[in-house]
């Protein structure tokens, strides 16, 4: 297994090499530009067959890409921000045409005030368009996810887009230790290519895509319904397998210490790293805290969520990103969601932090854990719902 | 006559359905304008034929052109005006529905 220096973003673009799709078609924009334009590379050295399609906007791109998969194609990209606003229009067909496009999306802020860093807002904006979405904590993480997206996407029961994401700079341009995988081991990974449909089939006309107005556009709808539950056991089965195959497993989440576990955080992406060593220093200590990281945020992991933090005390919810609704972020309102109803539901309380790439420090952590542990103590929130780290 | 509809799990996957619907779907019922076929001057050279949106030009078992399929030609006019006939001996000519 070749060990590897590179970034999230070059990391991205091998797993993209070694899966050699049939059509890419992309725009670049920061900080996801690099997936793309590496893979531009691969495509004019003639080490891919792809056939790279270079179009004038993120609208175009996921429109090719719509087009290609619909006539039978393993389809790729990548964006970030307001490019992924831009393919917006088009997501939600990728996903009613059950077209398994899987694209390499880089967490940054949207605009406005313009800015090129990392935060979820961008991807939690189209969140409810039908798409699986995968957090990578760092560029190991994403290069497996981006060849299991593909597998996941694909499986028959399935069907569906997929994105994985990073945090933009903070793993999409940071250097780190990956393990590849080799060429010939992706080849037979991600298989052969089934294609459902084919609009280019002569043998077999059919028409994707019609007008369907209020007799069968619900009907249409359902199916992503049902692949979205399926989605949950084949996410869990393809991260085992992984597992067995290349030993690094995966989940839907990812319990750390949280066995025994009193107080808790549950974050995604690049934060989770952090955490983590704070909840080992916590331990070292004799404070029994843990980490829930959220990898599939789509489809919700709720049942997984609940069974983690059902016999905890107090939990603090990390969320990148504000809903602007009063009632705190993405993450801290599907939790809540899922804890209702439940017998015993820890103290919940919501962090909004690190917008526009604020950085989120070891010494922020161990003040949030601090509150947790004052909240399980006196059994009482403080404060609900916080903008954590911003200047008053 | 009451058609019954087709719940979510018997449609087919991928929001497709088979092709050749179009022919269910008859477009010539709000035209404005007729195309008039004049069997005499045509040429046979398909360029009607090729150009209509709406195959609506009939051809016989010689493959020679025919005629229009009243009810699918929408009356746009494509045909005549990619008809290259000569003025004075025109295989097609547009004429107004309503008179």
């Amino acid at each position: 297994m070749p060990r590897i220096a590179r970034t999230g973003n070059e990391a991205m673009a091998e797993a993209m090499r070694q899966i050699n799709p049939h059509v890419v078609a992309a725009y670049p924009i920061t900080p996801a530009t690099e997936i793309v334009m590496i893979f531009a590379g691969f495509v004019a050295n003639g080490v891919v067959d792809t056939q790279f399609v270079a179009v004038e906007s993120e609208h175009s791109a996921m429109s090719a890409c719509v087009g290609a998969a619909a006539a039978g194609c393993r389809v790729m990209t990548g964006t970030s921000s307001q490019g992924l606003q831009l393919m917006s229009e088009i997501l939600p067909i990728a996903s009613a045409l059950a077209l398994p496009i899987v694209l390499c999306e880089v967490n940054r802020a949207l605009s406005g005030p313009i800015n090129i860093h990392c935060d979820h807002s961008d991807t939690m904006a189209v969140r409810d368009f039908g798409w699986i979405q995968i957090f990578a904590e760092n560029a190991q993480e994403a290069y497996d996810s981006v060849l299991q997206a593909v597998v996941i996407a694909e499986n028959m029961q399935v069907r569906l887009p997929a994105m994985v994401t990073t945090d933009g700079f903070i793993i999409s341009h940071c250097m780190e230790r990956v393990e590849a995988l080799e060429d010939a081991e992706v080849k037979k990974y991600v298989g052969e290519f089934k294609a459902v449909n084919s609009v280019l089939d002569v043998g077999k006309p059919l028409t994707m895509g019609c007008l369907d107005l209020q007799d069968y556009y619900f009907e249409h709808k359902m199916p992503i319904v049902e692949s979205m539950k399926k989605a949950k056991d084949v996410i869990l089965e393809v991260g085992l397998d992984f597992g067995k195959q290349f030993g690094r497993e995966y989940g839907l989440v990812e319990n750390y210490k949280m066995d025994d576990a009193e107080i808790a955080m549950v974050a995604m992406g690049s934060t989770c790293g952090t955490a983590r060593v704070v909840v080992d220093e916590l331990r070292g200590k004799g404070v029994k805290a843990g980490l829930l990281k959220v990898r599939a945020f789509r489809p919700f992991p709720a049942e997984e969520i609940k069974q983690s933090l059902s016999k905890l005390k107090s939990v603090a919810i990390m969320d990148r990103s504000d809903m602007f609704k009063n009632q705190g972020g993405q993450v801290f309102t599907e939790i809540r969601s899922a804890m209702y109803g439940g017998a015993n539901s820890p103290i919940l309380t919501n962090y909004i932090y690190g917008l526009g790439g604020r950085e989120i420090s070891l010494d922020d952590i161990r003040k949030i854990f601090a509150e947790q542990k004052k909240n399980a103590e006196s059994g009482e929130v403080s404060q609900l719902i916080q903008h954590f780290g911003v200047r008053i | 006559m009451a058609i019954k509809k087709m719940g979510w799990k018997e449609l087919m996957p991928g929001d497709a359905i088979s092709g050749g619907t179009a022919a269910e779907f008859e477009t010539g019922d709000w035209r404005s304008e007729k195309p008039i076929f004049h069997k005499e001057n045509c040429i046979n050279c398909y360029f009607c034929w090729a150009y209509c949106p709406d195959s609506a030009i009939l051809l016989d078992e010689n493959k020679k052109v025919v005629g229009i399929d009243y009810k699918y030609c929408k009356g746009c006019g494509i045909c005549d005006r990619e008809c290259p006939t000569k003025k004075e001996k025109r295989a097609i000519t547009m004429e107004t529905e309503r008179k």
